[in-house]
């Protein structure tokens, strides 16, 4: 593996090159031996029943776990030279809400790499935070303790943070799990915007009734890549008895998606 | 007060006095990012951790040399660390689980030290079971030094650092993801949690040192809701613990004084639990009572209005005791209130002398908004 910043370009058509990835959390496998290639400028879901690895394919390709085999390039690069092209949305649970922020706080953290080391936020930067949260609807909130926003308003919060970083490739992770029809719609229209700008979007998503109306591309997983590509061909019954098994209420679920999306 | 006068007076007591308040700063201020990055249990276990440290510094000095007494504190408090971390890594065992072990374990080897010790003679004088509890009288000019120095340290690292501090606090993941060095940074935070314990074993003693990093950083969390402002409040709510503690301390002989800091930070906690403007339990229950009074004071108002509904007549005068039958209690105070709030006017309906009450124009206005808005 050479992981230096200034190595060859390898692969750099795709958005997101992952080739041969195993993780393991001690001995159990999250992910095995998997290749994903995702184009530029799409929208991606990534799906997959629970504990399938969706959530540890994104800390992988991040670098927050290490992988005990293969290579992940983003444009052909490895993540350490794409650190400023890249935002990441983790799982609204992953933090204690009840940190004493403001939502302009939260938002200016996007920004703590681009404002680097021993510098302070300055004006310029709470321009644009503010006008982060004007994009996700919550410009009246900007000086509100994030513990008192709902939760779609703070998984708003989060997705302006990453608005703010202006990267190339978004990430997101279960960005719609339990928010209301208000910021699901905000934020699939953010992300259509930045997908219509060029940018590359990829989200762990849980719901397969919204996948073929939000998404044009689909990664299956269940620790192994069941099936990629466009979602029109991916997005077969075939497939999603492959990926969920015998869990007959998802490919319910799934049956209804398969009507046509109005 | 004039006992405390000629306590002030005394060179000692000042001496005392600027090293709890140093003390209680730091560990205050860097307290406020331990409890937030819930690692509150991790500085009890540094802190028990050090006896043996400090036993073992004393044996390998042959005195009671404070230079070779911290750094045993350091070197066995670092090395719970690093065996908490390892537990964590190498078995199944959780974090809390992990913690109570090393705690336990490295408690009990210091106190079998502090035994040995005690044997060698020597150390019954140089008084190293103050260690257990902290002796504010222990404390010397030179020591300031040390507590000085480290309170700058820290206080120049958590301002050069303040939004690395923050985010890697909040959001390690994140933090992770913009290529900031989050291992490095929550080492550095660690470490400086060790020092502040280390620096305040003398004052405060190792088992309760962790309530000077957890009690002042809980007690300002109730106050505000900016990282900056708690950790300042925090800061300054150690420094009035330690003074008063080791003042308290100071008057009486042989009173330790780690117990008496942590009780004045205790009161500070419980004060801030109960009065805190937002977050206080008083305040709290003000705002469900209010709540509570305000649903029931819009009831009231729908009730009135299905009365006038179901009599086809927007001026029907409600009987006051038909409204209380019908909300099983007097309802008196509440239609005086909606009185005052232009909702409804007292009315008359002969023969009946009794009090009636009608909806007002601004009465119909908000029965009608009330009913739309809850079906």
């Amino acid at each position: 593996m050479t992981d230096t910043p200034d190595a060859p370009l390898h692969e750099p058509q795709f958005a997101l090159h992952v080739e041969d990835l195993t993780v393991t959390y001690g001995d159990i496998p999250a992910l095995w031996d998997i290749d994903i290639d995702i184009p530029p400028g799409v929208m991606a879901a990534v799906v997959g029943p629970n504990g399938s690895g969706k959530s540890t394919l994104l800390k992988a390709v991040l670098g927050l776990v290490r992988p005990v085999a293969g290579h992940v390039r983003l444009f052909g690069r490895p993540m350490r030279a794409m650190r400023g092209r890249v935002a990441y949305v983790p799982q609204r649970s992953a933090v204690d809400w009840d940190f004493p922020a403001s939502a302009l706080d939260v938002v200016l953290m996007g920004m703590y790499r681009q404002i680097g080391w021993l510098r302070r936020p300055g004006a310029v930067h709470c321009t644009r935070a503010t006008e982060a949260l004007r994009q996700v609807g919550l410009e009246d909130y900007a000086t509100r303790q994030i513990s008192q926003l709902s939760g779609g308003q703070q998984q708003r919060v989060f997705i302006a943070r990453a608005l703010v970083q202006e990267a190339d490739i978004l990430m997101l992770d279960e960005p719609m799990a339990g928010v209301d029809a208000t910021t699901e719609a905000v934020i699939i229209d953010l992300l259509r915007d930045l997908q219509a700008q060029g940018r590359t979007v990829i989200v762990v998503h849980h719901d397969l009734t919204t996948l073929r109306r939000y998404f044009d591309w689909l990664v299956m997983l269940n620790r192994r890549v069941v099936a990629q590509g466009p979602v029109a061909q991916v997005y077969t019954a075939e497939n999603l008895r492959r990926a969920y098994g015998g869990q007959l209420a998802v490919i319910e679920a799934a049956d209804i998606a398969e009507t046509p999306a109005p | 007060m004039s006992a405390l006068w000629d306590l002030l007076q005394s060179d000692i007591v000042r001496t005392v006095m600027l090293g709890a308040a140093t003390l209680g700063g730091l560990s205050g201020m860097l307290g406020a990012f331990a409890v937030l990055r819930k690692q509150s249990l991790l500085g009890d276990t540094l802190s028990h951790a050090a006896l043996p440290g400090v036993c073992i510094g004393f044996l390998v000095a042959g005195s009671r040399d404070l230079g070779a007494i911290l750094l045993g504190a350091f070197a066995s408090g670092a090395l719970a660390a690093l065996s908490v971390l390892a537990i964590g890594r190498l078995t199944r065992l959780k974090t809390d689980a992990a913690l109570g072990v090393v705690l336990s374990v490295f408690f009990a080897v210091g106190v079998v030290l502090l035994t040995v010790a005690q044997g060698r003679g020597g150390a019954a004088q140089a008084g190293l079971s103050t260690f257990l509890f902290g002796q504010a009288a222990a404390i010397l000019r030179s020591d300031l030094w040390i507590m000085g120095g480290a309170a700058l340290a820290a206080l120049v690292l958590v301002l050069a650092l303040w939004k690395e501090f923050k985010l890697v606090s909040f959001d390690p993941d994140a933090a992770a993801a913009q290529g900031l060095p989050v291992t490095v940074i929550e080492a550095t935070m660690t470490v400086m949690v060790a020092i502040a314990i280390v620096v305040g074993l003398q004052l405060v003693g190792v088992i309760l040192m962790v309530a000077l990093l957890i009690a002042p950083a809980a007690a300002a969390r109730q106050w505000t809701g900016s990282l900056g402002a708690m950790v300042a409040l925090s800061a300054g709510f150690g420094a009035v613990a330690g003074v008063t503690g080791a003042l308290v301390s100071a008057t009486a002989r042989g009173l330790s004084t780690g117990p008496v800091v942590v009780l004045v930070a205790s009161g500070i906690v419980l004060v801030s639990l109960l009065l805190a403007p937002r977050r206080g339990l008083v305040a709290q229950a003000l705002r469900r009572r209010a709540m509570l009074r305000q649903q029931g004071d819009e009831r009231l108002l729908l009730t009135v209005q299905a009365l006038a509904q179901h009599h086809a007549d927007r001026d029907f005068p409600a009987e006051q005791g038909m409204l209380d039958a019908w909300h099983r209690g007097p309802t008196g105070a509440a239609l005086r209130r909606l009185q005052v709030q232009g909702l409804l006017d007292p009315a008359r309906h002969p023969p009946e002398t009794t009090p009636h009450w009608r909806l007002t124009k601004a009465g119909h206005a908000e029965a009608d908004r009330l009913s739309e808005r809850d079906p």
